[in-house]
């Protein structure tokens, strides 16, 4: 679940979003407390309040005074154009590049690519066709 | 926040040994720390010079900014779960924990109660006999039960089980949740604790090689693989802590945070890249400081002029 080498409380900010993003944690919703991330994940309180925070100021979480962390309104959106753009950076710019080198026009791919989802329907769960 | 602990030029020489060579660190409060490093660093050392079971050299020693030496008033503040503690011949766990109890202002029975019932301790058998798991077991539970504001463990792990150190880490977090304080762990289990420990601190040959948030840490080196001309040509001019190579394949870890260039670099040379876990970039430091390493550690400021290798080989 946790993986090495990367800053742990990127990963749980990450986990959360995931959550968002899948919709698992709705907006509005109550999001887990730091304690409660430490004690799930079995990290240090401070590296998940880091996490937490990172959330905070992306406008992904807010803070109610007293009652606790809650899922903003609008959160799924932020996360969801956050994570097109990084998939384009990911996927699509080496994906256009090889392309070229190929040969393969802009049409071309567009064709590949329903050719191959029409074989792997039950794969093409990626972020991609819910954006 | 003031330090729990502040330790200048700290010096400890044993006979011919100098086993703490100007030591310089602060403990902040309700912090989990890691102390790690390799036998015979000075992990407990120090340790026991921080609590006053030891006497310093030369240099200056403040917990609570005050002198530790018969200072009641600091020692009961204080806990140090030694790995190789001394009861006497015919106690049981049940008198080791009634003495805690007395010493301790805040400790905790029912936690106590619930650590041995957890760790099956027969608490009326006499620590003479009982089992290395189970005399690591009752120092467990005087560490935690004891709730002092700053609690040593030195290798708590010692012939306990995966689950009852499971437990350990689990207990350990929970109680420290609803009851922060500093906490110091030394280990060599580095990758169990790794997650545990927000900051972390490296003793190599009686120096801090490493002081610095654990998350810093994270991502301070990297592992490149691949044909090793191109590991060779990609890693010219940086730092390399460690480098082998089967026939072709070269992995080499290098130091230093990679930039977005940096993985292009890889890529476009078509390397791979691994990622080194805490454990793997402590064992490369603490190795690398014990060859004959052109130049001291990097990552340590407090560390001005290179290691002195006089020591012996390993």
């Amino acid at each position: 679940m946790i993986d090495e080498g990367r800053p742990l409380f990127l990963q749980i900010a990450e986990a959360i979003e995931d959550s968002i993003v899948d919709g698992t944690l709705a907006e509005d919703a109550q999001a887990p407390s730091t304690n409660e991330l430490a004690a799930f994940y079995r990290i240090n309180p401070a590296t998940a309040a880091k996490g937490v925070a990172m959330l905070t100021d992306k406008g992904v979480l807010v803070k109610r005074r007293g009652i606790g962390m809650f899922v903003a309104v609008g959160a799924r959106d932020i996360l969801l154009r956050e994570r097109r753009t990084a998939f384009a950076d990911r996927f699509i710019d080496p994906l256009l590049a090889e392309a070229r080198t190929l040969g393969l026009g802009e049409d071309d791919l567009a064709a590949l690519l329903r050719e191959r989802a029409a074989l792997a329907p039950t794969t093409a769960r990626t972020e991609g066709n819910r954006a | 926040m003031t330090a729990v602990i502040e330790v200048s030029n700290l010096a400890k020489r044993y006979r011919e040994k100098l086993a703490l060579d100007n030591v310089s660190l602060s403990i902040q409060p309700d912090t989990i720390y890691g102390l790690l490093g390799r036998n015979g660093a000075g992990k407990t050392t120090l340790m026991s010079i921080l609590t006053a079971q030891n006497f310093a050299t030369s240099g200056d020693v403040r917990v609570f900014g005050e002198n530790p030496y018969e200072n009641a008033h600091v020692l009961s503040r204080v806990c140090f779960v030694r790995e190789s503690q001394k009861y006497p011949d015919d106690a049981a766990p049940i008198h080791a924990l009634r003495a805690a109890r007395l010493f301790f202002p805040n400790w905790d029975q029912q936690l106590a109660d619930r650590l041995a019932d957890e760790f099956q301790l027969p608490m009326k058998r006499r620590i003479k006999k009982l089992s290395r798991g189970q005399l690591s077991a009752v120092g467990v539970i005087i560490g935690l039960a004891s709730r002092a504001e700053v609690t040593f463990f030195d290798e708590p792990y010692l012939g306990l089980d995966a689950v009852a150190r499971q437990i350990f880490y689990d207990r350990l977090l929970e109680d420290y949740v609803e009851h922060p304080r500093t906490i110091i762990l030394s280990s060599h289990l580095i990758d169990e604790v790794a997650n545990l420990i927000e900051r972390v601190i490296v003793i190599d040959d009686g120096r801090i090689l490493l002081d610095e948030d654990t998350d810093a840490v994270r991502g301070r080196a990297s592992t490149v693989v691949g044909d090793a001309a191109a590991v060779d040509a990609w890693t010219a001019g940086r730092e390399i802590l460690h480098r082998e190579a089967l026939g072709r394949v070269a992995s080499a870890t290098v130091l230093g945070r990679l930039t977005p260039e940096d993985r292009a670099g890889i890529v476009d040379a078509g390397l791979d890249l691994a990622p080194v876990s805490l454990q793997q970039l402590i064992v490369r430091l603490t190795q690398r400081s014990g060859d004959d390493a052109p130049a001291a550690s990097p990552l340590a400021e407090s560390h001005g002029e290179p290691l002195s290798l006089t020591k012996e080989v390993r």
